[in-house]
C-alpha cells in the first residue's frame, strides 16, 4: 500500500516537472477540410511522422516538440483567423499555409508576430513581398512555369496548345508563366481560358477546347478539376493531353480520372522518395501505411528544418531561428535544403513527370 | 452550328439536374416557407449512397448495366427520403412555431453536420466509380466536329422528364396531392379539417429527398466521381433555379433548373467561362427586377 502511494507521488512530481518544463510548440495550417482535405491529410501525417521521430531521438534543446493543427480550408480569412488562433497558442514555428491564396494573407500576421514559417506554396509574391520570417521549401511557379512551358513547345510541335486556369492565386499565377514560356519559344496560344474551380460539370470547356482542335492543355489549378476535365473530355470523345503543376500529385488524380491519367504530365521537384538517403523513412512511412506522395515528404522536411535550425541556434527564439534558416545548412529528406536572401530554397528546380498506371514518375522513363 | 447543338445537349443535362434538386427547395418552401439550406447536402448524402451501392453490387458481381441501375436507384432513393424524413424531423419539426430565422438557422447547421459527417465517415477524399454507361451517339458531323451525345446524358433528360410527370399526376390528381397543397394554402385550417399536417409535410421532404436522390444517382452515373463538398455548389445553383423559376412553384423549378443549365452551357461555349456565374446571376437580378415573384411564380396574396 504504501509503495503505491509512494509510486502515486512520484508521478505527481513527474507529471508537474513536466507541466514546468512545456514542450516547443510548433504548426501546421493547411485545408484540413473543404475540397482540398486531402492534401491537409498529407501534411499532418508527415508532420506526426517527423514529431515522433525527433521526439523519439530526444527532442530539441532537450524538450519535447508538440503538434498543432489549423485548418484554414483554403480559405483566405479562415488563413488569417488560424494564424491569430497560433499566435495565441505560442508557436514558435509554423509550416503552412498551402494554397498561395491562404499563405500569403496569414504571412503577415505570422511576421508581425514575429513567427518563422516554412511553406510549400509556390506563388512567387510568397517570397517577394520582403518579409523575412517566411521561407519556402518548395519550388517557385514561374521556375515551374518555364519548365512546363518549354516541354510543350518542344514536345508537342505542330499541335494547338491550350492554356487553362482556375483563377486562384496558385492557378492564375502558373497558368501565365506556361503561357510566357511557350510564347517565348514562338509557339502560339491557341486559347487561353479560366474556369472556376470547385463545379463539377466542365463541359462547356471541352466543347470549346474540341471544336477548336486543341490537343493539349496546360493547367494552372487542382488535380480535382483535372481529373473531372479529362473525363468529360473521353466521355466527348476528345483525346486530351495535360500539363499540370506540383498539385497533381496527388494520387487522387488516378482515383477520379481513372485510366485517363495516363495523360497527365506535370512539373514537380525532384521525387524526395527517390533521395538515396530517405529510402529508410519511405520503408517507415509504408510500413505505417502512408504512402510518402505529394507534402507528406515536405511536411517532414520541414519538421526537420524547424529542429536543426533550433539546434544551431541553440534558441528557438524568432531572431536567432531567423538567422539560422537563413545562414544555415539542413539536411532534410529532401536533401540539402538552405535559403537564398528572399527565402527561396536552393535545391534544383523542377523536373516533368508522367502518370502511368497509378504511379508517376520521370517523364519517358 | 455544330458546338451550338453540343452545348444544347450538355446545358439540357445539367438544368434537369439543378431542376431535380430545385423541386425540393421549391416544394418544402411552398408548405412550410423556409429555405431548406441543407437540400443539398442531402443530394450530396444520395451520391455517396449510390457509390456505395454500385460498389457493393460490382462487388456482388451484378455486370447487367440496367440492373445495376435500377437497384442503386431504388436503394438511393429509400435511404435518402429517410434522411429528408429525419432532417425535417430533427431539425425542423421542434422550430415550428417559432421565429422563420430558427429553422433557417437550423437548416445551415443540418448543412455544415450532413457535410462533417460524411467527410469524417466517409474520408476527404474523393469517392471513384468505374465508368457504369460509357459510349454515346455521334449525332453528326460538322468541319471536323462531331456531336455526341452521351448515353448517361440521354439517361438523365428521359428520367427527369418521366419524373415530372408523375410528380405533376400526384401533386394535382391524388388525395396527397389535395392535401399537399392545401397545407400550402392553409395549415390551421387544413388540419382542422382532419387532415395530419404534420405527416404530410413530412412526406414533403421525403419527396424532395426522393428527387435529389434520383439527381444524386443520375450525377453519380455521369460524372463518376462524389466529394463531400458537391452539396454546396450545387445547392446554391438549385436553390438560384428555384427562385428565378418562382419559388413555391413546381414547373418553375423545372423551368430554372433547364435555364440556369442552358446559359451555363452556352455562356461557357461562347464567352469567357469565368465570368458563366456572373451572367447567371445577373440574369437572375434582371429578372426579379420585372417579375419579383420569378418567371412562374405568383405574387403573394394577403391571406384575410
Amino acid at each position: 500500500m504504501r509503495k503505491k502511494l509512494l509510486l502515486a507521488g512520484f508521478s505527481l512530481l513527474a507529471c508537474a516537472a513536466s507541466a514546468v518544463h512545456a514542450d516547443h510548440l510548433v504548426a501546421i495550417a493547411g485545408p484540413m477540410t473543404g475540397q482540398y482535405a486531402s492534401a491537409g491529410d498529407q501534411i499532418r501525417k508527415g508532420a506526426e511522422m517527423a514529431i515522433a521521430d525527433i521526439n523519439a531521438k530526444g527532442g530539441v534543446l532537450g524538450q519535447k516538440i508538440k503538434l498543432e493543427v489549423g485548418d484554414d480550408a483554403c480559405d483566405p480569412k479562415q488563413a488569417v483567423s488560424v494564424a491569430n488562433a497560433m499566435i495565441n497558442k505560442k508557436i514558435v514555428f509554423m509550416h503552412g499555409h498551402w494554397c498561395s491564396s491562404s499563405t500569403i494573407p496569414a504571412s503577415d500576421v505570422y511576421n508581425e508576430s514575429q513567427i518563422v514559417m516554412a511553406t510549400v506554396s509556390t506563388n512567387p509574391q510568397v517570397t517577394e513581398r520582403g518579409l523575412k520570417n517566411i521561407f519556402r521549401i518548395n519550388g517557385r511557379d514561374d521556375q515551374q512555369g518555364q519548365v512546363a512551358g518549354a516541354y510543350l513547345a518542344d514536345h508537342f510541335k505542330g499541335k494547338k496548345i491550350a492554356v487553362v486556369d482556375d483563377k486562384s492565386a496558385y492557378g492564375k499565377g502558373l497558368a501565365d508563366e506556361i503561357a510566357k514560356a511557350i510564347e517565348a519559344k514562338k509557339v502560339k496560344v491557341a486559347l487561353r481560358e479560366s474556369i472556376t474551380a470547385g463545379e463539377k460539370d466542365y463541359s462547356g470547356l471541352v466543347s470549346k477546347l474540341k471544336s477548336a482542335g486543341v490537343e493539349v492543355m496546360a493547367y494552372g489549378g487542382y488535380h480535382t478539376e483535372v481529373a473531372l476535365i479529362l473525363r468529360q473530355a473521353q466521355q466527348a470523345g476528345l483525346k486530351l493531353t495535360v500539363m499540370g503543376g506540383d498539385t497533381m500529385t496527388n494520387s487522387e488524380l488516378v482515383t477520379a480520372a481513372g485510366a485517363n491519367a495516363d495523360n497527365v504530365l506535370f512539373t514537380f521537384v525532384p521525387d524526395p522518395r527517390k533521395n538515396p538517403g530517405s529510402a529508410d523513412i519511405v520503408k517507415r512511412f509504408r510500413d505505417a501505411k502512408i504512402e510518402p506522395e505529394g507534402y507528406v515528404m515536405y511536411a517532414y522536411a520541414a519538421m526537420q528544418l524547424f529542429a536543426q535550425a533550433a539546434e544551431q541556434a541553440k534558441s528557438t527564439k524568432y531572431a536567432d531561428l531567423e538567422k539560422a534558416m537563413r545562414g544555415g545548412a539542413f539536411d532534410t529528406v529532401l536533401g540539402k535544403l538552405s535559403f537564398d536572401a528572399k527565402g527561396d530554397n536552393k535545391l534544383p528546380g523542377f523536373v516533368v513527370y508522367q502518370w502511368k498506371g497509378g504511379k508517376y514518375d520521370y517523364v519517358g522513363k | 452550328m455544330a458546338l451550338a447543338l453540343q452545348q444544347l445537349i450538355n446545358g439540357l443535362t445539367l438544368g434537369a439536374v439543378y431542376g431535380l434538386i430545385a423541386i425540393g427547395y421549391t416544394m418544402v418552401y411552398g408548405i412550410i416557407g423556409m429555405i431548406n439550406f441543407a437540400h443539398g447536402d442531402i443530394y450530396m448524402v444520395s451520391a455517396f449512397i449510390s457509390v456505395t451501392a454500385f460498389t457493393l453490387l460490382a462487388a456482388l458481381g451484378v455486370s447487367s448495366v440496367p440492373l445495376a441501375l435500377v437497384t442503386v436507384l431504388l436503394v438511393s432513393v429509400l435511404f435518402t427520403s429517410v434522411y429528408g424524413w429525419a432532417v425535417e424531423r430533427t431539425a425542423y419539426r421542434p422550430l415550428r412555431g417559432s421565429t422563420r430565422l430558427a429553422p433557417l438557422i437550423s437548416a445551415i447547421g443540418m448543412s455544415i453536420f450532413l457535410q462533417n459527417m460524411v467527410q469524417l465517415t466517409q474520408g476527404a477524399r474523393v469517392k471513384p466509380i468505374p465508368p457504369v454507361l460509357v459510349g454515346g451517339f455521334d449525332l453528326l458531323t460538322v468541319d471536323g466536329f462531331t456531336v455526341h451525345l452521351a448515353y448517361s446524358q440521354l439517361l438523365i433528360v428521359v428520367v427527369t422528364v418521366f419524373l415530372m410527370a408523375a410528380f405533376t399526376y400526384l401533386l394535382s390528381q391524388t388525395s396527397f396531392g389535395r392535401q399537399q397543397r392545401a397545407c400550402e394554402q392553409d395549415r390551421l385550417m387544413t388540419s382542422l379539417l382532419g387532415i395530419n399536417v404534420d405527416r404530410t409535410i413530412s412526406l414533403t421532404f421525403m419527396l424532395g429527398a426522393m428527387l435529389a436522390a434520383v439527381a444524386g444517382v443520375l450525377v453519380t452515373v455521369y460524372y463518376g466521381v462524389v466529394d463531400f463538398y458537391i452539396g454546396f455548389v450545387v445547392g446554391i445553383k438549385a436553390f438560384t433555379a428555384a427562385v428565378l423559376g418562382g419559388i413555391g412553384s413546381f414547373p418553375g423549378a423545372m423551368l430554372g433548373g433547364v435555364l440556369i443549365g442552358l446559359i451555363e452551357a452556352f455562356w461557357s461555349a461562347y464567352l469567357a467561362p469565368e465570368y458563366k456565374d456572373v451572367a447567371t446571376f445577373a440574369i437572375l437580378i434582371l429578372v426579379l427586377m420585372f417579375r419579383p415573384s420569378g418567371l412562374l411564380g405568383r405574387p403573394e396574396v394577403e391571406k384575410v
